[in-house]
């Protein structure tokens, strides 16, 4: 096991993304994941100096769209889709009781 | 604790302890949100629009649906480029980042931002006082959609679920970042005004703090006179007001003030103004910047504005507020601080008074009546040369201040000259015997008052002499003037003496 990340690093992130994992999985996860950090380590181990982080795969910059109105899609059958509805919202658990 | 509007070292302000004595200072940064003044979304095609049914102005890509993909509105960059090169700032090549959290105002789960290279860097806003307060960056966001809290109370603590309009969520927005050189609640207010009109003049926003499109958060400090350290800050939230930023920033000073002189610590926290209490109240424990696990959006490409593009934006850029009060204070000979200055910017009527003064009407007259006779809507059709006509009508003696307000009021009204609307109005300078007959007999009326008035001490010859103008000024209709009222006061003291 990569001594880069802790069963405990998973286990928090695990945590910040609602992911609720067995005691299995945080051993798999961990293991699985740091197989990826040691490729990405891989690629660190090269000498970089003066190469840009690649943000985009694409030489593109500026892909830009003109500030007309599109029609979307219609409320009754955007609501539709939504397991609870109430006075034309969406109806959610409320969530800052989880909030220390 | 008290606080002073008095100025130490210049442009500092103090906080003075009531249990020690000792002096703190107050050190404010101002991060504004404000919503963008576009015809669409952010990333889609969906009307930004305030007001409308819950739901209505939704699509694939602000609900967050799978396999829909965002593209950059043209008019939001514009937009944020005026913004920022009217805040001073350098625009910079920019990339988006999500910023990865669960609350359902974002469909998502994660709100496009931009993270570690913002459009906008390193500018800053002046003061109508001289303060310069440094931007350290202007950035765009989406916004969220609106969470209403049911069941329970009612308020957010207590709800049992909450009901989602999506209608806001992905709507524009530019985030301020302003440097924490703010040092008085008054001049917090004083740089939202400041900033309010920016966005105003640049077209960014419509800047409405009711309806949610200016929003400010507080970071607010104290540290101890001299002391060059910043201490430790607590974000204030839900300001809905330029009152509550006020309050809230007073409010939050003495807390802290009050905490630190018992020895204890002030815990970074994220804080929510109670304006009903008039209070803050310790919110949601800040998550740690990690937490939110930016990355950058790999949906959407770099953006690097063209130096033409830039260029064109800096050529119509319109004068701003501070220009603005620099070339009326050059016109009038007043300093840039002045209120009249200040005010005339402010309410849009400084091309009137810069028209009126051109006319020949006096600068310092001319503004005084902008700041207390002239409201910003109405005003703007007065004529500059029957404007500059009145002033001359006052300065020349032939109108009382009282009557040129009463002038004023009705050239708004009919657009009249001032001479015809006189005249109408039987306003006539008093002659100064005339005068002084009235004033001999009321002084013969009071002996009383009248001999307070000669011998009392500062404070009740102040009092006493706006009981004489009173009874002069209503027996004569308030045709006499007020100088030669006072100046005729003095001169019976003198000779009674």
């Amino acid at each position: 096991m990569s001594a880069r990340l802790t069963r405990d690093n998973v286990a928090k992130v695990a945590d910040l993304a609602r992911l609720d994992l067995t005691e299995a999985d945080l051993d798999r996860y961990t293991e699985q994941l740091s197989a990826v950090l040691d490729h990405a380590e891989d690629v660190a181990s090269l000498d970089l100096d003066g190469v840009p982080p690649t943000s985009h795969p694409l030489p593109l910059v500026n892909v830009l769209r003109a500030d007309v109105v599109v029609e979307g899609v219609d409320r009754e059958e955007v609501l539709s889709q939504a397991p609870s509805v109430e006075d034309r919202r969406f109806r959610v658990p409320a969530i800052l009781g989880e909030e220390p | 604790m008290t606080l002073t509007h008095e100025p130490i070292e210049g442009e500092h302000f103090i906080v003075a302890s009531e249990s020690t004595g000792d002096e703190w200072e107050i050190v404010v940064g101002l991060e504004v949100h404000c919503e963008l003044a576009t015809v669409t979304k952010l990333f889609c095609g969906c009307p930004n629009m305030f007001g409308d049914e819950p739901n209505t102005n939704v699509c694939p890509v602000c609900l967050g649906l799978p396999g829909s993909l965002p593209v950059l509105n043209e008019n939001v960059v514009e937009l944020a480029m005026r913004l920022g090169r009217a805040l001073q700032c350098s625009v910079e090549p920019s990339v988006f980042a999500r910023k990865n959290y669960f609350y359902p105002d974002m469909p998502k789960d994660y709100q496009v931002t931009q993270f570690d290279r913002p459009i906008n860097v390193d500018g800053w806003l002046d003061l109508p006082d001289g303060t310069r307060v440094g931007i350290e960056r202007a950035h765009i966001e989406e916004d969220t959609g609106k969470n209403s809290h049911a069941g329970g109370s009612g308020r957010i603590h207590g709800a049992d679920y909450s009901l989602v309009d999506y209608n806001r969520a992905g709507v524009p927005l530019v985030e301020i970042v302003g440097r924490p050189h703010i040092r008085h609640p008054e001049q917090a207010k004083t740089y939202i005004d400041e900033l309010r009109a920016i966005l105003l003049t640049t077209g960014a926003s419509d800047a409405k703090m009711e309806e949610g499109s200016l929003r400010v958060d507080a970071n607010v400090s104290v540290r101890r006179v001299g002391d060059t350290e910043l201490g430790t800050r607590c974000e204030v939230k839900n300001l809905n007001s330029l009152r509550s930023l006020g309050r809230a920033i007073e409010y939050e000073a003495r807390r802290q003030v009050d905490l630190l002189e018992s020895g204890e610590r002030i815990k970074q926290e994220t804080r929510h103004w109670d304006e009903g209490a008039g209070r803050t109240r310790a919110g949601r424990s800040k998550e740690e910047a990690e937490d939110y696990r930016y990355f950058q959006e790999p949906d959407l490409v770099p953006l690097v504005p063209s130096a033409e593009w830039i260029a064109a934006i800096d050529a119509a850029m319109p004068p701003l507020p501070a220009a603005r009060r620099e070339a009326l204070a050059v016109a009038s000979g007043l300093a840039v601080t002045e209120s009249g200055v200040v005010i005339a910017v402010q309410r849009d009527l400084d091309q009137l008074a810069l028209a009126t003064i051109a006319a020949g009407g006096d600068g310092r007259r001319v503004l005084t009546h902008v700041e207390h006779n002239l409201s910003g809507e109405g005003s703007a059709g007065l004529d500059p040369a029957t404007f500059a006509q009145l002033v001359g009508l006052e300065l020349g003696g032939q109108l009382t201040a009282t009557q040129v307000k009463t002038v004023l009021a009705e050239m708004l009204v009919s657009g009249r000259a001032p001479d015809v609307i006189a005249a109408e109005l039987g306003f006539e300078a008093m002659d100064s015997s005339e005068l002084e007959g009235v004033v001999d007999g009321l002084i013969a009326e009071s002996p009383e008052e009248w001999s307070d008035f000669c011998t009392g001490d500062d404070k009740k010859r102040a009092k006493l002499q706006g009981f004489f103008t009173g009874k002069i000024m209503k027996a004569t209709k308030g045709q006499a003037d007020g100088k030669a009222v006072a100046v005729l006061l003095e001169s019976r003291r003198v000779e009674s003496l």
